[in-house]
């Protein structure tokens, strides 16, 4: 059992999620890129877990993944309430919090 | 894939795809649980949300959005291939450091009996938080989401 491999494509899918945030404009673009990022990360502590022998990493995969699921659904929420006020999603024209 | 598409319904699809390749590498690592947990939370739940959203949107001119060569997004492109090259070198350095593999006992940790045994006795305390964790998310996006508070 060779652990790199996964560890390798766990950089790779974390990297695309930060060229999608950095990259994109698009609120809910970037917010997929996020999850994707919280899902490679999750790769790497299975992976870990699966090479140690040891359960604690999949325990801390269960717990991310219900943050993951908390964090969409209030995100999303705040997508929706900003269409609502802005009619758009992009990034670039919802700078109300600037000063 | 994900990232380099306009259309977001299209790219939530391509995530969809990435989430069940991610389940099956899951089951190669034999953490069954975990493998069917991620399809049923994150290819069933989450991503009907993110579609739902979408779709409720309408974001059908999504060319607004301008997807031009920017400064930003060479940026964006050095930042993360110099994150990529930090990522692979610790990686490739950690290869050396590493104890023992002990792969043969993970078939026997990743059942749901185990994690189940597991989740209620050394991790009781972490999981009566996530319930107060999903309480107070729900409450949070219904009042979000609300079309104007009393």
């Amino acid at each position: 059992m060779d652990i790199q491999p996964y560890l390798l494509l766990s950089a790779i899918t974390f990297t695309i999620g930060v060229v999608g945030v950095l990259a994109r404009r698009n609120a809910i673009i970037v917010f997929m890129s996020i999850e994707l990022m919280l899902n490679s990360v999750n790769l790497s502590l299975v992976a870990f877990s699966a090479f140690l022998g040891d359960v604690t990493g999949q325990m801390l995969v269960f717990f991310v993944m219900t943050v993951a699921a908390a964090e969409a659904a209030v995100g999303l929420a705040i997508i929706i309430a900003l269409f609502r006020n802005k009619q758009t999603v992009n990034l670039d024209d919802i700078n109300i919090l600037k000063w | 894939m994900m990232v380099t598409r306009r259309n977001p319904v299209i790219a939530a699809l391509y995530l969809i795809l990435n989430f069940f390749a991610l389940g099956g590498l899951y089951l190669t690592l034999n953490a069954q649980f975990i493998a069917f947990i991620h399809i049923l939370v994150y290819a069933g739940a989450i991503m009907v949300l993110f579609l739902f959203v979408i779709m409720l949107l309408n974001l059908g001119d999504v060319k607004l959005l301008g997807d031009k060569i920017s400064s930003r997004k060479i940026i964006a492109a050095g930042l993360s291939f110099g994150l990529l090259m930090e990522l692979i070198y610790i990686f490739g350095y950690a290869r050396t450091n590493l104890p023992a593999s002990r792969f043969e006992r993970s078939a026997e940790i990743g059942t749901v009996e185990y994690i189940g045994k597991e989740l209620f006795t050394t991790f009781l305390f972490p999981f009566e938080v996530t319930s107060i964790l999903l309480l107070a998310a729900i409450v949070g996006a219904v009042i979000l989401a609300k079309r104007k508070l009393d």
